[in-house]
């Protein structure tokens, strides 16, 4: 079937909208492009938002068109996004990206073991989040597009994290994108993996083979786009099989970075309720740690829902640290520094640390193979653990 | 209509409404001499020996204060957007077909929005005062017959005592009165707080109407007005929307951005070393505001430092500080709920004040200026630290000048402000209004860095080994101008035509606002 589709729009319009806009385009025959501009920055803008619009549109080859624009305050990347999506939603055939110049503070990469204590959630398709949420310092933003975003704007919200991973600046924050549960998640990775991605988180996961699935795909558009950094893997686990399987999917990859438990759908996966107290998931978060720390990766711990219980969150951290979790997610930046705080080395913790470092250095100095301290030996990797303790002291 | 450029460099009318005008001169190199202004001698056997000045309405009222055309009617504005009188008063005063008055409001709210058609059909004249709203595009767009004349709390009252205005009728909506005139805010169905913005209006105006809709037996105590001043009385059902006059209760803002710059703001008290006992600080009631208060109250509670005053605007976030011994005093300027009242009205340390006590140019002293530090908003601040409260970028006068400029006093004067507002910039090359020379302002703190003035080389000193993200205010301008996609371009101006003055606090023009072209 094919129908002769002529109009086509997206965005968001309205009274409570913020820093998003609305996109009407209906392609004609003749009289070339004429753009009809609402917007509360014209007096300041309007000539920039205008010459925006006609370059995309010679961009896609567009000479003849009608064009409505309900600008609440979009940046030129959410403006961008909003019309070149509106453009391929008439156009889907068209393989050319409209990129706008990668912001320079981006070419940050990251490492496989890098601190990450908290991760934010920023719903996909909701612009007027992304440009400050790096000022909050989580140590990650995760781009989501996944279950924040609906349905019918998945295709929004891809082009927006694609502007969004090139142009807002992220203050030194890991680089994280949630794609879609596979696999649909792998359509998503092609507006992400080209733009200097740290980390995929991938959903649902439940086997090693979806890694892997990803790997390729991750693979491929990196040979493709000629892309050099390193891309990790965070899989969140989110169901008793993928609990079951946590070892295989931690180790399916040398990438994964790693594992993170959602307790939400787990809960209702195993046909119980969430609660505070956490002994319907007592079993599944022990057996991530220990996942985890089996593969030589993080274990990351789910998000903390209600955003006013700051206590609550401090105490579901610091239960979180005892069971050996190293983050946890967080749905607002006012969690962020709570769990920073919650996660911080108590002065007990920041005391040995000093010593098995200190020990470390001197047996160093006097090329000693063995650090010891005291009649005690210490491995490597508690030497490590302590440098980062300290590490993470002295960044404060 | 000639202009001159004032010491600020900006460009301003020498005549205004045909009353000569004075460039600004600089930061306190205007003293005018003379003598102050004084109301007519009355005498009390011209009013009625049984205290009772209680006349059957308005019109009544203002018929025998001698209202005709032209002349100067005040009212003040602490009914804030449920003020319901203002809007009768001119119906009345359209109704006796009196034409050209000067409003002069203590400041004017979206609800007056009322009175555009007495601007249209000549009613009003024009406007000194604040032009909020859809009073302010009005005048923006270059519709009022006359200039609008915009000046701070204080500035209002300088231009009251040196005789730069004078009020020919005073309307004091009372929330309750007696007979005799005695008046207060802090009590009544309208209940307000105090009614400090209207005291001076009571001394200097010709003739002084008070309204009430609580009228008690004499005397009403405790009386902010004193019915000595008062010639008459009206009694109305209601003088407006109680639910707008204070909210119920005033919230904390809830945006992460600015709860971030509010932590800033205290962390930054703290470790400038203001926050130390027997300190004092201002704090108004934006969002921003009342969230600086709370986590500065945390802070001092740390530490065990105890704050000697507090000024207010009050909320119920300052009462808690009060009531829990973290500061002796609060001097109240406005109160902005109802537990403002409340406190007000219960405490005895919980103090009324006015333009007159807080920031009075022709004062013998001046509080602004004994205040540790004050914590303001603007619309714009540019790279030379000067700030704008009273237009918009887009040239659209939109906010009174309030006590703002008298605050800018304190001896540590800082703008907690977004770095931009979705794509308008905050922190700009220039400022499209200037409002506050920048040799006053101290500290501009947004979510993206904390800018101190060069000439504070102290406050840079004191925070140089914090963790505080400091940067000069030119980095924090580029890095605004890069996300927003450039410098904003500058609105279409008629430099011709001069809709609107702002004066700085000595009585001086400061700057002019232009009518914008669409």
């Amino acid at each position: 079937m094919k129908t002769n589709i002529k109009k086509s729009s997206a965005g968001k319009k309205g009274e409570s909208v913020r820093s998003d806009c609305y996109f009407e385009l209906e392609l004609t025959s003749s009289g070339g492009i004429k753009t009809e501009i609402k917007s509360k920055v014209s007096s300041m803008y309007g000539n920039s938002i205008k010459e925006l619009i006609e370059d995309i549109c010679r961009f896609f080859d567009i000479k003849n068109a009608k064009i409505y624009l309900e600008d609440s305050g979009a940046l030129p990347f959410v403006l961008a996004a909003r019309l070149e999506l509106t453009i391929k939603r008439l156009i889907p055939k068209t393989d050319k990206e409209y990129l706008l110049p990668f912001n320079k503070k981006n070419l940050y990469t990251t490492t496989k073991d890098r601190l990450r204590r908290s991760r934010l959630y920023l719903p996909g398709n909701e612009p007027k989040f992304f440009i400050n949420a790096g000022l909050h310092k989580p140590d990650g933003i995760i781009l989501d597009l996944e279950d924040s975003v609906a349905p019918t704007e998945k295709d929004a919200a891809q082009f927006l994290v694609r502007n969004a991973l090139r142009s807002v600046d992220f203050y030194g924050c890991e680089r994280m994108v949630r794609i879609n549960q596979l696999p649909k998640g792998l359509d998503d990775l092609k507006f992400v993996v080209p733009h200097n991605v740290h980390v995929i988180l991938i959903p649902k996961c439940e086997s090693a083979e979806q890694i892997k699935q990803v790997e390729e795909k991750v693979n491929h558009l990196k040979k493709e786009y000629k892309i050099k950094n390193a891309i990790y893997y965070m899989p969140i686990l989110e169901s008793a099989l993928g609990i079951i399987k946590a070892y295989e999917i931690a180790s399916a990859s040398e990438n994964v970075c790693a594992l993170a438990i959602g307790l939400e759908d787990y809960t209702a996966d195993i046909g119980t309720q969430r609660t505070n107290e956490g002994r319907e998931s007592f079993i599944a978060r022990s057996m991530i740690v220990n996942a985890a720390k089996a593969a030589g990766v993080q274990a990351i711990d789910t998000v903390f829902s209600d955003v006013a219980d700051m206590e609550g969150l401090r105490q579901s951290v610091l239960e979180a640290k005892s069971l050996g979790f190293e983050g946890k997610g967080c749905i607002h930046p006012r969690q962020v520094k709570v769990v920073h705080e919650a996660f911080a080395p108590t002065p007990e913790e920041i005391e040995k640390a000093r010593k098995i470092v200190n020990a470390f250095e001197e047996a160093e100095k006097k090329g000693l193979g063995v650090v010891s301290l005291g009649t005690k030996m210490i491995d490597p990797p508690v030497v490590k653990r302590a440098q980062r303790i300290l590490k993470l002291v002295d960044n404060k | 209509m000639k202009l001159v450029k004032n010491a600020a460099g900006r460009l301003v009318p020498a005549e205004v409404n045909g009353q000569q005008q004075i460039p600004f001169k600089g930061v306190n190199k205007y003293k005018p001499s003379g003598n102050k202004a004084k109301p007519p001698v009355r005498t009390c056997i011209d009013y009625p020996e049984d205290g009772n000045k209680v006349v059957k309405n308005l019109k009544e009222a203002l018929k025998k204060a001698g209202l005709k055309d032209g002349m100067t009617i005040s009212t003040h504005h602490h009914l804030r957007n449920g003020d319901a009188l203002t809007n009768l008063l001119f119906d009345t005063i359209k109704s006796m077909g009196v034409k050209n008055i000067r409003w002069f409001p203590s400041a004017s709210f979206p609800v007056h929005e009322h009175l555009i058609k007495y601007l249209e059909d000549g009613t009003i004249h024009h406007i000194e005062g604040s032009m909020n709203g859809p009073l302010g595009k009005f005048t923006t767009e270059g519709k009022m017959k006359g200039v609008g004349v915009l000046r701070s709390h204080g500035g209002r009252y300088q231009a009251v005592q040196d005789g730069e205005v004078h009020i020919d009728i005073a309307v004091i909506a009372a929330p309750t009165a007696d007979p005799f005139g005695n008046a207060t805010g802090d009590r009544g169905k309208s209940a307000c707080g105090l009614l400090g913005f209207a005291l001076a209006d009571s001394e200097y105006a010709d003739r002084v109407i008070v309204v009430t809709d609580n009228l008690v037996p004499f005397p009403c105590i405790p009386w902010q007005i004193q019915g000595n001043n008062v010639d008459y009385v009206v009694a109305v059902d209601s003088l407006g929307d109680p639910s707008k006059i204070v909210s119920g209760t005033t919230e904390v803002t809830k945006s992460p951005d600015r709860l971030l710059i509010a932590e800033y703001v205290a962390q930054f008290i703290e470790e400038a070393g203001i926050m130390k006992d027997g300190f004092s600080f201002q704090a108004g009631a934006g969002g921003t505001n009342l969230a600086f208060a709370l986590y500065l109250k945390e802070r001092m509670k740390a530490k065990g430092v105890k704050a000697r005053f507090v000024r207010g605007g009050s909320t119920k976030y300052l009462v808690q500080m009060l009531e829990e011994g973290l500061t002796d005093y609060i001097l109240d300027g406005q109160t902005f709920d109802l537990e403002g009242v409340r406190s007000m009205r219960e405490n005895a340390n919980h103090v009324n004040t006015s333009p007159f006590t807080s920031y009075n140019f022709h004062g013998k002293g001046n509080f602004a200026s004994i205040v540790d530090t004050a914590v303001l908003g603007a619309t714009e601040v540019d790279i030379n630290f000067n700030a704008n409260v009273v237009t918009h970028s887009d040239g659209y006068l939109l906010h009174g000048i309030g006590g703002w400029q008298n605050c800018l006093y304190s001896k540590c004067t800082i703008l907690a402000v977004p770095s931009f507002r979705d794509r308008i910039p905050v922190i700009v090359d220039e400022v499209t209004t200037l409002c506050g020379p920048g040799e006053l302002i101290d500290v501009v703190i947004t979510e993206r860095g904390i800018a101190i003035n060069p000439l504070r080389k102290d406050l840079i000193k004191a925070v140089k080994n914090s963790s505080l993200p400091i940067k000069s205010i030119k980095e924090i301008k580029d890095e605004v101008y890069e996300i927003c996609g450039g410098a904003p371009a500058k609105p279409k101006l008629n430099k011709n035509k001069v809709v609107a003055i702002v004066k700085w606090v000595d009585g001086t023009v400061l700057d002019s606002v232009f009518q914008v072209l669409k």
